[in-house]
């Protein structure tokens, strides 16, 4: 069962919702127990990074999201700051991410050239994924997401891109390493384009 | 590329939707759940919710009907109206909104912003600040308290000011065209967004696709929002939601960051 990881962070009904309309069954966790019958994981998230790391490590879920992800590989999608915290570490905060996905998370304002860009990146964008990519199945053209963020993901190998974006940069804005995915953007609040995505995860 | 913003602003007033004239003159024009329906099936690109009579009547924001609505909608909502404290951001944005709209608490206690952007991040704090133009001047004075108060503040001063202080948005609401359907206030808002360095967006005086086009003309990738134009349909203002659709979008509004020479 496709389940949402609810660790006070990140609009959970919202996924609820898509998945509801698309008969796929779903559930939310907020305890390790509550994860033993996933067999897809959805991490969103919010806000500050430190804050986000410091709420997923006292859920009581990390060690058993670990265990899911890293050795029984299950699917996962990390969503907004849930995709930062796939990273190594991040220019926002102190503490380490998950390490999943290795790179770091990065501010836009600490790129040259980039000091009077707009931030946060807020709006519809154009993504631009890599050929045959399975999230974005049927959304390789005239795709667009909703974008809310002043920091991204910045791949330690350019292959763990699943897709990219233009803002002041090509940036990834999409990731994803074996059964390990993470978007930037806001599928649940990305309409009918989102829909599709949250679809071809179900589906994976 | 980004694209400019196209959004809905609804009002609500005890618990009803309902549309002014110069922030006066309510109208009621539906219910608030209905129109985020229309809105979803129209994929508006995001939308904003004020409860205007929350913070002249001092009371706590309707935690009920905020989650109802963030449930509805499937695009990005921004909910303001009555927003004192941190803690009453934390909780809208817990209910599955994803950003919280301050105003009059903004400029009674500015550190406010600070605060709740250190706890929700600054993407979700936006400042939407209702302006009026000074008699015989040129200065647009800051007013809260759904236009009952002026606080006699430079309204690019204040945008500057809420962007040092943390707001991810500043949305500029013009009182003297509100519900005018008239066009917007076009020097005032390039003179925004030269003046900051967060996404605007600007509201009051649409009354035409053309008016959305004329400041994404002058004013580049910025989110134009509108009340009245949306809800309104023919001369009498017989209600009748509606938005343009992703190619009206492209063709009469987007066009003008391409023009063709």
């Amino acid at each position: 069962m496709i389940t949402i990881i609810d660790y006070g962070l990140g609009n959970i009904q919202a996924f609820v919702n898509v998945y509801r309309r698309l008969h796929i069954p779903v559930t939310v966790a907020r305890t390790t127990e509550d994860l033993s019958a996933a067999t897809k994981l959805i991490l969103p998230g919010v806000g500050a990074f430190d804050h986000a790391m410091e709420q997923l490590n006292a859920s009581g879920m990390r060690a058993t999201l670990d265990e899911l992800v890293l050795v029984r590989k299950i699917p996962v999608i990390g969503i907004c700051v849930g995709m930062q915290m796939l990273a190594d570490s991040s220019e926002e905060g102190l503490l380490p991410g998950l390490g999943w996905v290795p790179g770091r998370v990065r501010h836009f304002r600490s790129v040259t050239g980039l000091s009077h860009l707009p931030l946060p990146h807020m709006g519809w964008n154009d993504i631009e994924s890599q050929s045959g990519h399975s999230l974005f199945k049927g959304l390789e053209s005239e795709a667009r997401f909703y974008f809310l963020h002043s920091f991204y993901f910045e791949c330690a190998q350019k292959v763990h891109e699943a897709a990219r974006t233009e803002y002041g940069l090509n940036f990834s804005c999409a990731v994803s390493v074996d059964n390990i995915y993470g978007v930037q953007f806001h599928p649940e609040k990305s309409h009918h384009f989102g829909v599709a995505l949250l679809k071809n995860f179900a589906e994976l | 590329m980004l694209r400019p913003r196209i959004i809905p602003c609804l009002l609500i007033q005890d618990g009803g939707l309902v549309k002014t004239v110069r922030f006066k003159d309510s109208k009621y024009v539906g219910d608030p759940i209905n129109a985020v329906k229309i809105f979803n099936e129209k994929e508006a690109d995001e939308l904003i919710v004020l409860d205007i009579d929350a913070t002249v009547t001092d009371r706590e924001p309707n935690y009920k009907q905020i989650a109802i609505l963030a449930a509805e909608c499937r695009m990005p909502l921004c909910y303001g109206g009555g927003i004192r404290t941190v803690g009453q951001a934390q909780k809208i944005i817990a209910s599955g909104v994803e950003k919280v709209a301050i105003s009059s608490a903004a400029l009674g206690n500015p550190q406010l912003v600070t605060q709740i952007a250190n706890e929700i991040g600054r993407q979700s704090v936006v400042v939407v600040l209702d302006h009026k133009k000074r008699l015989l001047s040129k200065q647009h004075d800051v007013w809260t308290h759904n236009g009952k108060v002026n606080t006699k503040r430079n309204v690019l001063d204040v945008a500057k000011e809420m962007e040092a202080l943390g707001a991810g948005e500043i949305v500029i609401n013009s009182i003297d065209n509100d519900g005018r359907m008239k066009g917007y206030d076009l020097e005032l808002s390039l003179q925004l967004r030269k003046a900051v360095n967060t996404p605007v967006t600007i509201l009051g005086g649409a009354g035409s696709l053309d008016d959305m086009r004329a400041v994404i003309s002058s004013c580049g990738v910025v989110g134009v929002a509108a009340g009245s134009f949306f809800v309104f349909k023919g001369p009498y203002r017989a209600v009748l939601i509606s938005y343009p659709d992703i190619t009206q979008k492209e063709k009469f509004i987007f066009s003008a960051l391409h023009p063709t020479h």
